[in-house]
Parts: C-alpha cells; sequence; structure tokens
C-alpha cells in the first residue's frame, strides 16, 4: 500500500494529513503532488502529518526534504506534526530534526505559525 | 528449528515493482531466522534500500539487467548479499548525508542508513561485472 494524502485548512494552516507508506514511486509522487497543489495556490504555511505514516524509505526521507526547501524558497514554511517512533528515529539519526520543526501537539503546531 | 545456516537466493528484473515482493520475502525470511520486530525492519529496511539502490543507480532500471540477492542466516546472524550489473561506484566517493552542507540535499541517504542500522556493511566492485553489497544484523545479542 503507498500513501493517502488529504488536505485540510485549519486556521490558515494547510495540513496534509499523510496515511500509509512514503517509498520511492508512487508515495514520494502522492507527497510531492499534494505539497505542490498547495504552494501553486501560494498557500504558505503546511503541516504535514505524519501520525498515521507506517513506514518511510530514503527517498521518503529526500521528498520531505524537498518539500521543505521549496518551501522556504517561496518564502513559506513546512512543519511537521506526529512522528512515530521510528520516523523520528530516522529524522534523528540523519540529523534532520536539526532542520524540521517538528510537533506532537496540532494546535501548538498551528499556533506556530502565527510566530 | 535448529542452528544450521538457511540460504535462499532470489534474482529480480530492474524494476521497482518487485520492491514490494522482495521486502515480503525478506519479511518472512527472517521470521524464519528467528528476528524480532525491530530486527525484521531493520532488516527489510536495509534490503529494500540497496536493492532499490541496485536497481536505480546500479543497473539504472536496464531490464536486461538483474538483481541477485543471496540471505544467508540462522539464529545467529542474518546476511544479506545484493549483487547488480552496473558500472558501480567508489563508496569513499559517497557525500555524508549529515554534513550541514549536505543536509538539505534530497537524495544520497540509503546507505548511511543501511550501514547505520547493521552490524557489518562492505561493498565491492567487481570489474566488468557490476557491485556486491553485503550486510549483516546479529540476531543473538538482542
Amino acid at each position: 500500500m503507498s500513501i493517502k494524502a488529504n488536505t485540510r485548512k485549519v486556521e490558515g494552516v494547510n495540513i496534509i494529513d499523510l496515511s500509509g507508506r512514503i517509498t520511492i514511486g508512487e508515495g514520494t509522487v502522492i507527497l510531492r503532488d499534494a505539497v505542490r497543489a498547495l504552494q501553486q495556490k501560494n498557500e504558505r504555511h503546511i503541516l504535514l502529518n505524519l501520525a498515521e505514516v507506517s513506514y518511510i524509505d530514503s527517498s521518503g526521507i529526500g521528498e520531505l526534504v524537498s518539500s521543505f526547501t521549496t518551501s522556504r524558497n517561496q518564502g513559506g514554511k513546512l512543519r511537521l506534526l506526529h512522528l512515530t517512533k521510528k520516523v523520528h528515529d530516522l529524522l534523528s539519526i540523519t540529523k534532520l530534526l536539526t532542520v524540521f520543526e517538528v510537533f506532537d501537539d496540532e494546535a501548538k503546531a498551528i499556533q506556530s505559525f502565527r510566530s | 528449528m535448529e542452528s544450521k545456516e538457511s540460504r535462499v537466493e532470489l534474482r529480480i528484473l530492474s524494476s521497482l515493482e518487485y520492491t514490494d515482493l522482495v521486502e515480503n520475502i525478506t519479511g518472512n525470511l527472517t521470521l524464519l531466522a528467528g528476528c524480532n520486530t525491530d530486527q525484521i525492519y531493520f532488516i527489510q529496511m536495509a534490503v529494500r534500500e540497496i536493492v532499490t539502490n541496485a536497481i536505480q543507480h546500479g543497473n539504472r532500471f536496464d531490464i536486461n539487467k538483474a538483481v541477485s540477492i543471496l540471505y544467508e542466516f540462522d539464529r545467529g546472524r542474518f546476511e544479506v548479499h545484493v549483487w547488480d550489473q552496473g558500472d558501480g561506484f567508489d563508496l569513499s566517493h559517497l557525500p555524508d548525508p549529515c554534513d550541514p552542507a549536505n543536509l538539505l540535499k534530497s537524495s544520497g541517504r540509503g546507505i548511511f542508513l543501511v550501514r547505520s542500522f547493521m552490524d557489518d556493511f562492505s561493498l565491492i566492485r567487481i570489474p566488468w561485472r557490476g557491485t556486491e553489497v553485503r550486510f549483516v544484523k546479529k540476531l543473538a545479542a538482542s
């Protein structure tokens, strides 16, 4: 199974709820398309909810980084919400927790975009 | 199960559509070896990363080239060899993905992750034949 991406907007922040596996091929394409669809509408505040992401490979990690950089280059912010332990460990070992802002609480994550 | 060594060989075409199948077979073999949940996750991840590398960077999606996988395991260790038929590359030339200059690159983390989670890792370029990647997860201690 690949991933599903559903986008909702809460208090001006676009939350993409991802579920499934973010792996090379279909998984990374679905993530990329969901993020780009928002960026093309000039939506600058994006929160990726990874609570239901069961697996991510190195290409999936690369896609998270790519989404982050394209967002930043357009003057936007992309942050992460609800990492599973395994995804957290992967981002930790690759030092990407120093890059991403990560939240465990949706309300606090939404609040962070106001600062 | 006795602690005698088991050997399983697998050969696939250079297409990413086989990576899920390889992952599932790997999962079944790790169960046979008596791996715990974390070991299964790490071994499946390692096999998936290296096989994807072999298809993508080794054989460059050439459907006429194969990727071969050999599993050797007993109750003490799970060892995997992956061969591609590409031009090969020098491991020492791989950039460190954790270097601040590389943190925002969108690729280059696969082998790093495998090396991080396996107990032994080697990559050998075989002139005119491709690349062999070998990695081992020790099972007894955990």
